[in-house]
């Protein structure tokens, strides 16, 4: 099947070896089908599996063969020889593939009955051997891992192990595999010897550095360091990264008596204003990496709207994952009566049921106080909701923003204040090393070299951001987009893996601070319907092929990101308030790449025109979307009052919008779009104003 | 230019459906069955599925059957396995002749085949692969019975086989590898289970695979073979960062790979072709230049 020369010699020697194979397989299968255990089937069936340690059956056989024997057999030393039998088969099978799955099992399934004691230092033996002549054999390396359980060997020898063979050739990536397999057990039990990570670390550090500075151009190193660095940098704990409202912010909230909508405004300028139907404001936290356990028991809410035990938090996640970085309340105002000033807390921290993925608790106090005042008025309130009007992007009714920006929610949660003091900086001087070290290097044109640059950098601020947050500028982020540069030139076989990791540099540089976001792209917008403003947001031809930092994004109302790159919109789902979002001109390939938008309860302007909907066959998203073939959607609950035609060619469609409440969509320019579609979308979304820029009859 | 010689590969695999007494069929008599699904999708993606007597394939598929356990085996006479069980379904669904199972007994057989930690044994002799859960999984998702087994299970088992490299491997701390991680994310996808892989991770190290010849290696420094096309392609398609391979130059490096003459592709230029090589060099083509 492999590594076989095409139009080889064809001879009679051939034909020859084909009858002897016709004949011991058709000896083997009458022996199995009438359960002939004698010595001469068996020896039959050894030399079957000589020529062919694939024939699985052949295997079965000798295994209801040995037990039909041993039945009738109780001498310790004849027991003895039968298994040594079997395991003399399987030496000879494996000398004929070592990668043969049904050998490696055969021997692993005898030893594991423990018909007669095993001999470990014989085992040993062959597998050092076999491992001699291919250290990268994994069948090898799984039976090591069989026979130290067996016979109890620690992992610390077994660590010592992976030593030898990274010693005897750093090239192998099997051996540091292994390694890090076994470490990070020992690290994670806390084993003696494995309790300071960060000796560990370093250790292992002077380790890599010695196989990549003697074989840059061999890989399994730099994987290696990989794993290093994110066990540098990797959160121990999760913590929160931002929230909407933001801390310390002051809103008032307008509510009319008869309708059921309401509008909040920051306390020092009733120009900008959420529109909040409903009367609800939610309330966002987002994490530094995914968590589970955010409920009313881990999480306090205090205010005068609503008791604690009537919260409900849900997570802001696609997948059927309790896990997401960004979970969200909804706090009804309605119900309200009295008008006044009161303040919302929310508190977390004092549980150990928040946790990440890997369980670590987030056990660090959290106060996030932000106070109301309420004002319920009898009058109409004009505007505030998109729809009556056509909403156009580049409008001029963008403008510059005002010299005092009011918007108290573009600071990150202070969470500087509640952290518990950082008890070591080992982290950053390691990442200060490992720089130096490498901008040392002499291989200027290794790839390898680059991009480890490029993550350590890119490690280094982010690491120096949360640690003194109102200090550190970004320092390097230039310099990394240097290196992404290089690489697409010097690597252009992975341009848009790079391309992707410049996206998340670029986005962290125009989104870092209020600065950053008032100088290039922070605007108010006017619409002609109402004299309130929204916020604006306009990342338009940045090459962005990507979202991140989101969390730095969730006070946006209007987000333009057109004229990009953009491939993936995963991370939007986040932005709870935003209302009218421009993708137009990017390189959406499906609608199944729309899915982040479905929880986007506040949407009501989408522009989705001159994307690559419907240009390609295969639908990159297809398993990452909700669908009945990940069998995470229930189809029947989609379907009930469409055709079965229409499910068939829409089905995502129908799925993605018919829970948004949109007033204005724009599809032209995507392949897919026909008057089939069009006629779907108006049944699909009953509150559609506008398609297309015409309005719906 | 060099292009896909459709039609030349229709003729080999056809050839081989007829071919089963030299020594290169001998050899795979016991896994046909395989064989036979890889042959016979081909078919259907260059359109030429009705090449075939289906009567003919599916009666020879159901003498693979057991009809004591509901499972099939590789070949007539073999005995039952996980693996042959799915190409069995498979082929089955591709002729739309599922009607002919007992889909009770078969998805029993299957789910039978659980174990306690949610891991699949490939058949009652109890060998414990991520491959085995894959196969249950496909092959239930098929039937439409996922609610025989513990999918919970089923997909913690995989994610302790997950690596400190974002890959998969065989059994917990078995190396990564493009098989086994084809295996592993096609078993979560189909669980809707893909948020337990950290797909930036693991694109990466897919996308790595590319060697300075265009194909495609199965894990770091190893050479470039076609199914890996598939195995790797796959993968990185199902967790959308397909974007970071370069797809000319593979498909240059499968288009290299067949036999212009006589049909078929192979692991590697100018090597022995085979009906697999075929599947993956064809399937990888087909994603490529659309």
């Amino acid at each position: 099947m492999h590594g076989r020369p095409r139009n080889g010699p064809r001879s009679e020697e051939s034909a020859a070896k084909a009858g002897k194979l016709r004949d011991l397989q058709a000896q083997l299968l009458h022996n199995h089908h009438n359960r002939i255990y004698t010595n001469e089937a068996r020896a039959a069936s050894a030399r079957l599996l000589e020529i062919n340690p694939e024939i699985y059956t052949a295997w079965n056989y000798r295994k209801l063969a040995l037990q039909s024997n041993l039945k009738e057999v109780t001498d310790v030393e004849a027991i003895k020889a039968f298994v040594e039998e079997e395991l003399r088969v399987v030496e000879a099978a494996l000398r004929q593939n070592p990668k043969s799955y049904g050998a490696w099992y055969h021997r692993k399934w005898v030893l594991n009955h423990k018909f007669s004691p095993a001999n470990f230092d014989h085992e040993y033996w062959l597998l050092g051997r076999l491992m001699k002549l291919d250290p990268r054999n994994f069948h090898g390396w799984n039976y090591r891992r069989f026979l130290a359980a067996l016979s109890n060997v620690p992992e610390v020898e077994e660590l010592m192990y992976t030593m030898e063979m990274i010693d005897s050739n750093f090239s192998n990536y099997s051996a540091w595999h292994n390694r890090s397999f076994l470490l990070s057990n020992l690290l994670k039990q806390k084993a003696q010897g494995f309790v300071s990570k960060e000796k560990i670390l370093t250790d292992e550090y002077d380790l890599v550095h010695q196989a990549l500075f003697t074989e840059a151009s061999d890989q399994s190193g730099w994987f290696y360091f990989l794993w290093l660095l994110d066990q540098t940098v990797s959160p121990d704990q999760p913590l929160v990264a931002s929230s909407w409202p933001a801390h310390g912010s002051s809103w008032v909230v307008s509510t009319n008596r008869s309708k059921s909508d309401c509008r909040l405004f920051p306390f020092e300028s009733s120009n900008s204003c959420y529109y909040l139907p409903m009367s609800i404001v939610p309330i966002i936290l987002y994490f530094n990496q995914p968590v589970s356990g955010v409920s009313s028991s881990t999480v306090t809410v205090n205010s005068v709207f609503t008791s604690n035990e009537d919260i409900t938090w849900r997570p802001l996640s696609l997948a059927k994952s309790e896990n997401a970085h960004c979970w969200v309340t909804y706090l009804k105002i309605s119900d309200a009566r009295s008008n006044g000033t009161s303040s919302v807390e929310i508190s977390l921290g004092h549980s150990q049921d928040i946790k990440s993925a890997h369980g670590s608790p987030h056990t660090c106090p959290v106060l996030l106080k932000f106070t109301i005042e309420l004002n319920c008025i009898d009058a109409e309130q004009p505007g505030g909701e998109f729809g009556e009007e056509l909403f156009v992007f580049n409008s001029d009714q963008v403008c510059l923003p005002y010299e005092d920006f009011p918007i108290s929610s573009f600071d990150q949660l202070k969470i500087s204040e509640n952290h518990a003091p950082v008890a070591s900086s080992w982290d950053v001087e390691t990442l200060s090393n490992e720089i130096s070290l490498f901008k040392g290097s002499p291989d200027d044109n290794c790839k390898f070299v680059k991009l480890t640059l490029a993550r350590l950098l890119v490690a280094y601020d982010a690491m120096m951001s949360e640690r003194s947050p109102s200090l550190q500028k970004k320092t390097h982020s230039e310099e990394v987009l240097k290196f992404f540069d290089d690489l697409i030139q010097l690597d252009p076989v992975h341009a848009k893996f790079y391309e992707d990791q410049r996206s998340l540099v670029i986005l962290d540089q125009v989104t870092f601070d209020k600065e950053s976001l008032m100088k290039n792209y922070g605007r108010l917008c006017k619409l002609a319907s109402s004299s309130h403003h929204y916020h604006v947001l306009q990342l338009n031809k940045l090459s962005l092929t990507r979202i991140g930092f989101v969390e730095r994004l969730l006070w946006v109302q209007i987000l333009d990101l057109s004229h990009n790159e953009i491939q993936s919109i995963s991370g939007l789902e986040a932005l709870q308030l935003l209302t009218c979002l421009n993708l137009a001109n990017n390189q959406l390939n499906s609608f199944a790449a729309l899915e982040p938008l479905r929880l986007l309860s506040s949407l009501r302007v989408l522009d989705v025109s001159f994307n690559k909907i419907g240009s390609y066959l295969i639908d990159t998203k297809r398993y990452l979307c909700s669908s009945p073939m990940s069998h995470t959607v229930d189809i029947k609950e989609v379907i009930k009052e469409f055709q079965d035609t229409e499910i068939a060619d829409y089905w995502e469609v129908i799925f993605i919008f018919k829970e948004l409440q949109l007033t204005q969509l724009n599809i032209e320019g995507n392949a897919v779009a026909n008057d089939n579609l069009s006629l779907l979308l108006k049944k699909t979304i009953p509150g559609l104003i506008w398609l297309n820029g015409d309005r719906v009859q | 230019m060099e292009k896909l010689e459709g039609e030349k590969h229709v003729k080999y695999i056809l050839s081989v459906e007829k071919r089963k007494d030299d020594f290169e069929s001998l050899v795979m008599d016991h896994l046909r069955i395989n064989g036979a699904y890889w042959g016979l999708t081909t078919l259907d993606l260059l359109h030429k599925l009705d090449c075939v007597d289906q009567e003919e394939a599916v009666s020879w598929v159901m003498q693979c059957y057991h009809e004591d356990c509901g499972g099939f085996g590789g070949n007539v006479g073999h005995d039952p396995h996980l693996l042959y069980t799915l190409s069995a379904v498979q082929i089955l669904v591709l002729f739309d002749k599922l009607d002919v199972l007992d889909v009770e007994k078969v998805s029993n057989y299957v789910s039978g085949l659980q174990n306690e930690d949610g891991s699949f044994s490939g058949d009652m002799w109890g060998e414990i692969d991520t491959r085995f859960s894959y196969c249950a999984i496909c092959c239930l998702s098929i039937l439409h019975r996922m609610d025989k087994i513990n999918v919970e299970k089923a997909v913690n088992y995989i994610v302790s086989c997950k690596n400190l490299d974002g890959g998969f491997g065989c059994t917990p701390g078995g190396e990564s590898h493009a098989g086994q991680i084809f295996c592993c994310i096609g078993a979560l996808a189909i669980t809707g289970s893909l948020h337990h892989v950290d797909k930036d991770l693991l694109g990466w190290w897919l996308c790595e695979r590319q060697c300075k010849d265009g194909g495609l290696n199965g894990r770091p420094e190893k050479f470039a073979d076609v199914c890996y096309s598939w195995w790797v392609l796959s993968s990185l398609i199902i967790i959308d960062r397909a974007h970071w391979i370069d797809k000319s130059k593979l498909i240059n490096f499968i288009l290299n790979c067949q036999d212009k003459e006589k049909g078929g592709i192979s692991d590697r230029p100018d090597n022995a072709v085979d009906v697999f090589h075929t599947y993956f060099g064809v399937a990888g083509a087909n994603y490529l230049s659309v």
